[in-house]
C-alpha cells in the first residue's frame, strides 16, 4: 500500500513537471500541444475511494493551471473526467471486469484505445471550451480538441507501452 | 436530520465533484476579467522557481541569438546618438536623472506561451525590484505586454497575444488612434481596430503605441500594416498588423515605469468622486 502511494506521488509530480516544462512548449503546427499529464487520472488504480480520486484530479489540474496561467480550465476538465471515469471503465472493459482489479498493463489494445480516446477527448473538449469561452468559435474548439486529442492519445499509448512492466 | 446526513454521505463524491467543478469554473471566469486573476498565476514562488531552474539550463542555447540582438540594438542606438549632433561627451546616464518621465529596467523571460487564446509570460523581476502592476514590457524590436501580477521575485505579464489585451495604438505618420487586439489566429499578427475610416492607410505603414495610455511611452514600435478592410459597421478599419517582435522567441525584455502615471491618473479622475 505504501509502495502504491509513493509510486502515485512520484508520478503526480513527474507528470506535472514534464507537462509544463516540455509538452506545453511543443506547439506543433503552431498550436497543437499534447496534454499527457492526464495519464495520472487514466492510470490511477481503480479502487473504491472515488472522493479522494476526484479531489486528486482537481489538484492535478490546478497545478498545471498555476504553471500555465490558464485560470481553472485544466482543473475543471480533470475533475470531470475523474468523476465520470467509472462509466468509461465499464464501457470499455465490459461488466465482466470487476473494475476493482483491472491491471492496465494486461488489457488488450482495442479496449485500451477506446478507454484512452474517450477520456482524452472529453478532457480536451471541456478544456478548450472553457479556455476559448466563446460559443461562436465552436469550430476552433472542435479543431483544437481533435488535433491535440490525437497527439495526446498517440503519446499516452507510446508512454504506457514504454513504461509497462512485463515480468515473465 | 438523519436523512439529510445520510443523503450527504451517500452522494459525497457527487457533491465533492460539484464543489470542485464550481471552484474551477470560478477560477476560470475570474481569469477572464482584467485585473482580477490574483490566485492562479505563475508569478508565485514555486512555479517561478521551477521555471528559473529550467531557464538556467535552456538559456545557453539562445546565447548566440541574444548577443546578435543586443549588438543590433546597440548599433541602432549608436547610429542615432552620433547623428543627433549632440555633445556626446556630456551624454551620461546621470544627466537624465534630473527629471525623467520613464524608467527602464531589464528582465529575463522565464516562460512564454503563444498557442493558447490567453497567453502570459513570466519574468524574473518582482516586487523586490519595484515592479508593479500595469508597467509596460517591451523588447528592442517592439511591444510585448503589460505586467498583471507580481510576487516577491517574479511577475506575470499579459501578452499582447491575449484576447483580453487592449492597447492604445496609432499610425506613425498621422495621429489616428485605435486599439490593438488579438483574434487568436496567428502569433505573427495582431489587429488594430476602431481606427477611423478617414485615416490614410497604406500597406507597409508603421504602427506605434499612442501617447494616450499611461503604460507605454508614445512611439514604441508595434508592427506594419499587412492588410486592412472596413469593419461591419462601416465606420472604421480593421487592420491586420504584422508584429515586429517574434513573439515566439523572447529572451530579454525591458520593463517600463511611467514615473508620471500617478499624476496623470489623478488629473483624469473626475473631481466629484
Amino acid at each position: 500500500m505504501t509502495k502504491v502511494i509513493l509510486n502515485m506521488s512520484v508520478r503526480f509530480v513527474v507528470l506535472i513537471l514534464i507537462q509544463v516544462l516540455i509538452f506545453n512548449h511543443i506547439n506543433f503546427m503552431g498550436y497543437i500541444n499534447p496534454y499527457i499529464y492526464i495519464l495520472f487520472i487514466i492510470l490511477f488504480p481503480a479502487n473504491n475511494n472515488r472522493t479522494l480520486f476526484v479531489f486528486l484530479g482537481f489538484l492535478l489540474g490546478l497545478c498545471v493551471d498555476i504553471f500555465s496561467d490558464s485560470g481553472g480550465v485544466h482543473a475543471a476538465a480533470c475533475v470531470t473526467i475523474a468523476y465520470i471515469r467509472p462509466v468509461f471503465l465499464k464501457f470499455s472493459f465490459g461488466t465482466v471486469y470487476d473494475y476493482q482489479s483491472i491491471k492496465f498493463n494486461q488489457i488488450d489494445f482495442g479496449s485500451k484505445l477506446t478507454y484512452f480516446s474517450a477520456l482524452i477527448f472529453i478532457h480536451h473538449f471541456i478544456m478548450f471550451s472553457l479556455e476559448i469561452f466563446n460559443i461562436s468559435k465552436i469550430l476552433l474548439i472542435l479543431q483544437k480538441t481533435l488535433f491535440s486529442g490525437i497527439f495526446t492519445i498517440l503519446l499516452c499509448l507510446i508512454i504506457t507501452i514504454l513504461f509497462s512492466q512485463k515480468r515473465k | 436530520m438523519q436523512q439529510i446526513i445520510n443523503f450527504v454521505l451517500r452522494n459525497k463524491t457527487f457533491l465533492v465533484f460539484l464543489l470542485l467543478f464550481g471552484l474551477s469554473l470560478f477560477f476560470t471566469i475570474q481569469s477572464h476579467s482584467y485585473h482580477k486573476s490574483k490566485f492562479i498565476n505563475s508569478s508565485n514562488m514555486v512555479t517561478g522557481g521551477v521555471y528559473q531552474v529550467a531557464n538556467g539550463i535552456g538559456q545557453y542555447f539562445n546565447l548566440a541569438d541574444e548577443n546578435k540582438a543586443l549588438l543590433e540594438e546597440n548599433r541602432m542606438l549608436k547610429t542615432i546618438v552620433y547623428n543627433l549632433d549632440l555633445d556626446t561627451t556630456r551624454l551620461e546616464l546621470e544627466n537624465f536623472k534630473l527629471n525623467p518621465s520613464y524608467k527602464f529596467r531589464t528582465a529575463q523571460v522565464y516562460k512564454n506561451s503563444y498557442s493558447q487564446t490567453t497567453n502570459y509570460l513570466t519574468i524574473n523581476k518582482g516586487k523586490k525590484d519595484s515592479i508593479k502592476v500595469d508597467f509596460g514590457v517591451v523588447t528592442s524590436k517592439g511591444i510585448v505586454g503589460i505586467v498583471e501580477n507580481t510576487s516577491q521575485n517574479f511577475s506575470s505579464v499579459l501578452s499582447i497575444l491575449n484576447t483580453r489585451s487592449r492597447i492604445n495604438a496609432q499610425l506613425k505618420k498621422t495621429n489616428h488612434i485605435g486599439s490593438l487586439v488579438w483574434n487568436t489566429e496567428s502569433a505573427e499578427f495582431a489587429q488594430l481596430i476602431d481606427i477611423s475610416k478617414f485615416a490614410p492607410l497604406n500597406i507597409g505603414d508603421t504602427i506605434i503605441t499612442g501617447g494616450q495610455s499611461t503604460i507605454f511611452p508614445k512611439g514604441v514600435l508595434i508592427g506594419t500594416v499587412n492588410s486592412f478592410k472596413i469593419d461591419n459597421g462601416g465606420d472604421s478599419y480593421v487592420v491586420n498588423v504584422k508584429l515586429f517582435n517574434d513573439m515566439t522567441n523572447i529572451g530579454h525584455v525591458y520593463v517600463i515605469e511611467n514615473l508620471q502615471a500617478a499624476e496623470i491618473k489623478s488629473l483624469q479622475k473626475p473631481k466629484n468622486d
